[in-house]
């Protein structure tokens, strides 16, 4: 399939999808509307209170808070997991000890841990911030852990016997293949952090784009609902394009990283 | 040989044992002595499986010997061989760094600024023929043009012992001789002592002062040991016409059928156990 043609097409699926919503919302079959208003709205509704979002200028501060949990959220899980890695994969012993309750805590969903982040750190951003934490150290600690375990053999006789100090090997063989791996599972990562955010603005806030959702649906405005949740997908679209390009700088080195993923 | 100087490697009856994970002990190979001269090419070549790079990670000090010694120039070896550089069979160029870099790594850990390593690395590509291909990585390179990189990257250290374990196995026929071909080029130069191993009579005939045969695993030995009376400088390609590469290759390869032989059914018979 053309470029083209794919984009037609692709385009063609959200026509018809929007075009039957907005028709078994508003026109009513056999004298009853199969998409009653009140639980579904309907999308010319939702959009006019996208618009409104945008016209008014409320959405950027939410947008704004969102954005900026999901980075601090990013930032301390991702430096938290490679530190927290690389001393495990360096020091066998350590993580055998921390072994079982590593694996508790990740069993653990972390939404649950939500009331009590509230309970400790208020309701301002960093309750948020803790929440997107919890769940973006996991991602990231596994998979340095990995990715320095899993240096070849090869590898590291190779750096030694290019003359390479302990310190040097870590410099040079452990540390760039610990942060290759952490990158690959960066838009697992990313993504991890504004679910942290939005559910924790969800659960109890007073600004954001969980908040914005969670209000509009304490008062049953159900195209404020899918406002948001439309709001929020083309977020996190965004967010995961400037990912891609970051990688793209970051895994030059990788094959098919340049190419792209599709 | 030039008997003032000290050999440059020696292996006095090295034995070496790995415990496998249900305890028992298998002996990969047992009593090896052997000893390289200064600036001599000797060519390890044995069934597969027989430990030849057993005996390579030995001499480089990855491997101790559970008795025996090694001696580099010498000296009783302790830890790694800092003497020596070593080109593995399997690519162990770093993925993250250009070729560049991946030659210039040696120098820059060892102190010398970074702007001197990468010229002298510039230098080294150019003369394993990558001179314009230094801002590639290693997924960008070729199999023949990685192993180039990776003699560069071990050779730019000046090593005076050059290991290499079976460095071309997995080249095509028309890439091993081009290689072979680079590395008598530059090993004549300045003749390190080269510890060459490969399962390729053939290529260690061409390559080699000297040729040593090892028998089938485990417990594998030092069966055979021959002088190739090939002049230098040698070709590659053409030495293999040569009568005396004939008669040579005929004499070393009614010892090594056997062992060959030995050696698959062995390994079949591993298989069969495994399975």
């Amino acid at each position: 399939m053309s470029r083209l043609k794919l984009l037609v097409c692709q385009i063609a699926v959200a026509v018809v999808m929007l075009g039957l919503w907005q028709l078994l919302a508003t026109v009513p079959v056999f004298g009853r509307m199969l998409l009653p208003p009140f639980f579904f709205s309907n999308p010319v509704d939702v959009g006019s209170q996208i618009v409104d979002w945008f016209a008014s200028g409320v959405i950027w501060k939410h947008l704004l808070i969102t954005l900026w949990e999901s980075i601090l959220a990013f930032a301390i899980g991702s430096l938290g997991g490679v530190m927290v890695g690389f001393w495990f994969a360096r020091q066998p012993r350590v993580a055998a000890v921390f072994d079982p309750y590593v694996k508790m805590a990740n069993a653990l969903p972390r939404v649950v841990l939500a009331p009590i982040f509230t309970l400790w750190l208020g309701l301002g951003i960093w309750s948020k911030v803790a929440l997107g934490v919890t769940l973006v150290f996991f991602i990231v600690f596994f998979n340095v852990y990995q990715g320095v375990k899993e240096v070849s053999a090869t590898l590291r006789d190779n750096g030694r016997m290019l003359g390479m100090s302990e310190r040097q090997l870590l410099r040079h063989v452990y540390w760039p293949s610990a942060l290759s791996w952490m990158f690959s599972s960066l838009h697992t990562s990313v993504g991890f952090a504004v679910v942290g955010a939005v559910v924790g603005e969800y659960l109890g806030s007073a600004a954001g784009l969980g908040y914005l959702i969670q209000q509009a649906e304490g008062v049953f405005d159900v195209a404020g609902v899918f406002a948001g949740m439309f709001v929020l997908s083309a977020f996190v679209i965004l967010i995961d394009l400037a990912v891609t390009v970051v990688e793209r700088r970051l895994l030059v080195w990788r094959p098919g990283a340049a190419d792209g993923r599709g | 040989m030039d008997t003032a100087k000290p050999a440059a490697v020696v292996l006095e009856d090295a034995t070496v044992a790995f415990r496998l994970a249900d305890a028992r002990v298998y002996t990969a190979v047992e009593r090896a002595a052997l000893r390289i001269e200064h600036g001599e090419f000797v060519a390890i070549v044995g069934p597969t499986g027989c430990g030849k790079s057993t005996l390579l990670n030995v001499a480089a000090g990855l491997l101790k010997p559970v008795s025996g010694a090694v001696r580099i120039f010498d000296s009783a070896l302790t830890g790694l061989n800092r003497e020596a550089g070593y080109l593995f069979q399997a690519d162990a160029l770093f993925p993250w760094k250009t070729a560049l870099d991946n030659v210039a790594i040696g120098l820059e850990v060892s102190g010398v600024a970074r702007a001197e390593a990468l010229a002298r690395a510039q230098g080294w590509l150019a003369s394993v023929g990558l001179g314009a291909f230094g801002g590639r990585y290693p997924h960008m390179l070729s199999g023949g043009q990685r192993k180039r990189v990776g003699l560069a990257q071990v050779l730019i250290r000046d090593p005076r012992i050059l290991l290499m374990d079976e460095p071309f196995g997995p080249l095509d026929a028309q890439t091993r001789q081009i290689m072979g071909n680079l590395l008598l080029e530059l090993w004549s130069a300045d003749r390190k002592a080269v510890l060459f191993v490969t399962h390729d009579l053939e290529e260690a005939i061409a390559l080699a002062d000297r040729v040593v045969i090892m028998s089938a695993g485990p417990s594998a030995r030092i069966i055979g040991d021959w002088r190739v009376p090939l002049a230098r400088p040698r070709d590659i390609m053409e030495v293999r016409l040569e009568k005396e590469f004939h008669a040579l290759h005929r004499e070393i390869w009614s010892v090594l059928k056997d062992e060959v032989l030995k050696g698959y059914a062995q390994a079949s018979q591993a298989a069969e156990g495994a399975a």
